[in-house]
């Protein structure tokens, strides 16, 4: 009973009304669980709906079926019936998510797009921002970027962004979509490092991650999507 | 986001929308709306033209009566009262102080040929300020928060740019620090660069000051942007709702996908 997330028989089927009403079943029967610091791997061939499981678990893509138990505030909750105000309170508290892009808002700073999460959840802007400094600093971030707005990065430069601001605050459960895909060498080991430290910090975390080496060295349990293909 | 977010744990909502419908004959511009709107929560209403829009957000702001339902609105003693109850007083109450509504054509919102510091200092001394130093003072520092010259505060609206315009409609409107604000269509009619300015202006002033709002807008990018819920309307019904991503990202109505999938990429 202490798991963090406890996935049951959660299911999703895209409906294609643009194309006849086609329907395209992603996933069914997904069933798992994560422990308090323990790192999941998704494993499976692109197309196998690993993102789509991900996203469920953030509540960015509704279920069909199922449900999506998320352990928020002492209390057991389920996504994929909860209320948008419900969703949005455990994102800020407890569901930290790296996307595979970096969605930026016109015009704000790099420094204060990572400092973000932490002043939501109610610290002081100038310490949140030293906090940033400090993430941005170990993902070799170089200083004089950190006041322009991250959409005139590089693609590496723009998902160690990302990172920061997914790894920032402390949340308990950490989910992330192909976090080292574009990093050279010396910035993968800065991230399976902070993935380390999550881990030791008690942190749930689901992952995506194509690289083998990157996987042995992060993933506790590895959990084979193609079981939960819908296709069939 | 951070009052903002905060507030979104606050349990009673500030405004609640219970069976609305609006016909004109045989028409009918809306039907059928309802939800609860809390406090620091941001609601995008979007659809096409002629969708009902720009109706419900008259009906919820009591500049149309509703042809059923009604409109209940928490005052800030706490109270939830029918808006068709409201005396007159109370509704001019709401309009000059704790409402605020921003027009699509600033024109409509500003008076375009008294100064700057005059239309924000309006909204003030509606409620009661008469210190001329004060009022002054107060009306430069919004200038400033909107990032408009305060050199400029002599100078009418007529002689300001459309962002400038818009950008001062939304400091008279903030000045008397409303609980709720009305936005139809704010960053329509302005070039990209200006509405990017805008929003993330917006998007600020409303984290900061923990707003409720209603933004109406043709424009999905300035629902994700500003907004934490989505309705979806055609035809005067709601015909999707949710949580603004997931509407977006995951849209399940045949015409919330053509909306989604009409968007031309940058």
């Amino acid at each position: 009973m202490t798991a963090m997330i406890e996935i049951s028989n959660a299911e999703k089927t895209f409906t294609m009304h643009l194309q006849g009403g086609v329907q395209l079943p992603v996933v069914r029967g997904v069933s798992f669980q994560v422990e308090p610091g323990e790192c999941v791997v998704l494993s499976g061939p692109s197309g196998a709906g690993k993102s789509s499981i991900l996203r469920m678990i953030f509540g960015n893509y509704r279920c069909d079926g199922g449900r999506i138990g998320i352990r928020h505030q002492g209390m057991q909750i389920d996504l994929a019936k909860a209320e948008p105000r419900q969703i949005l309170s455990v994102r800020r508290a407890t569901i930290g998510y790296v996307s595979q892009f970096l969605r930026a808002v016109p015009r704000v700073a790099t420094i204060d797009v990572v400092a973000e999460p932490l002043i939501a959840n109610g610290m002081a802007r100038s310490e949140a921002r030293e906090r940033s400094g400090q993430l941005l600093r170990r993902l070799n971030i170089p200083g004089p970027l950190w006041a322009l707005p991250p959409s005139t990065f590089s693609g590496g430069e723009q998902q160690r962004v990302n990172i920061a601001h997914g790894f920032i605050s402390d949340r308990p459960i950490l989910l992330l979509d192909e976090p080292t895909a574009s990093l050279d060498a010396a910035n993968r080991a800065v991230v399976v490092d902070l993935i380390d430290e999550k881990k030791r910090g008690g942190v749930a975390i689901v992952a995506i991650v194509h690289d083998d080496e990157i996987r042995h060295l992060i993933a506790d349990r590895v959990v084979d999507v193609t079981s939960f293909a819908a296709a069939a | 986001m951070a009052e903002n977010e905060r507030a979104l744990d606050n349990d009673q909502p500030v405004l609640i929308a219970d069976g609305l419908s609006k016909s004109y004959g045989r028409l009918t511009a809306c039907r059928d709306v309802s939800f609860a709107l809390y406090p620091g929560e941001v609601l995008a209403i979007v659809g096409e033209s002629g969708s009902g829009k720009t109706t419900l957000l008259q009906l919820l702001s009591a500049q149309l009566a509703p042809s059923a339902g009604h409109v209940s609105y928490r005052m800030r003693d706490g109270v939830l009262r029918d808006l068709a109850a409201l005396g007159e007083a109370e509704l001019r109450f709401l309009f000059r102080t704790d409402w605020g509504y921003v027009h699509q054509d600033p024109a409509l919102g500003l008076r375009m040929a008294v100064s700057a510091g005059a239309n924000v200092g309006e909204r003030l001394m509606a409620v009661g300020w008469n210190h001329y130093g004060r009022i002054r003072n107060t009306a430069s520092s919004w200038l400033e928060r909107v990032e408009i010259d305060v050199g400029r505060i002599d100078d009418a609206p007529r002689a300001y740019s459309g962002g400038m315009r818009q950008r001062l409609q939304i400091a008279r409107n903030l000045v008397t620090e409303p609980r709720l604000v009305f936005m139809d269509e704010p960053t329509g009619g302005l070039d990209v660069s200006v509405q990017a300015r805008l929003l993330d202006l917006m998007r600020n002033l409303v984290n900061e000051l923990g707003l409720a709002a209603i933004v109406v807008t043709h424009d999905l990018a300035v629902a994700r942007l500003l907004s934490h819920r989505v309705m979806v309307m055609k035809d005067g019904r709601v015909i999707e709702t949710g949580l603004t991503d997931q509407v977006l990202d995951d849209p399940c109505e045949p015409y919330t996908q053509l909306l989604v999938s009409s968007i031309l990429p940058a």
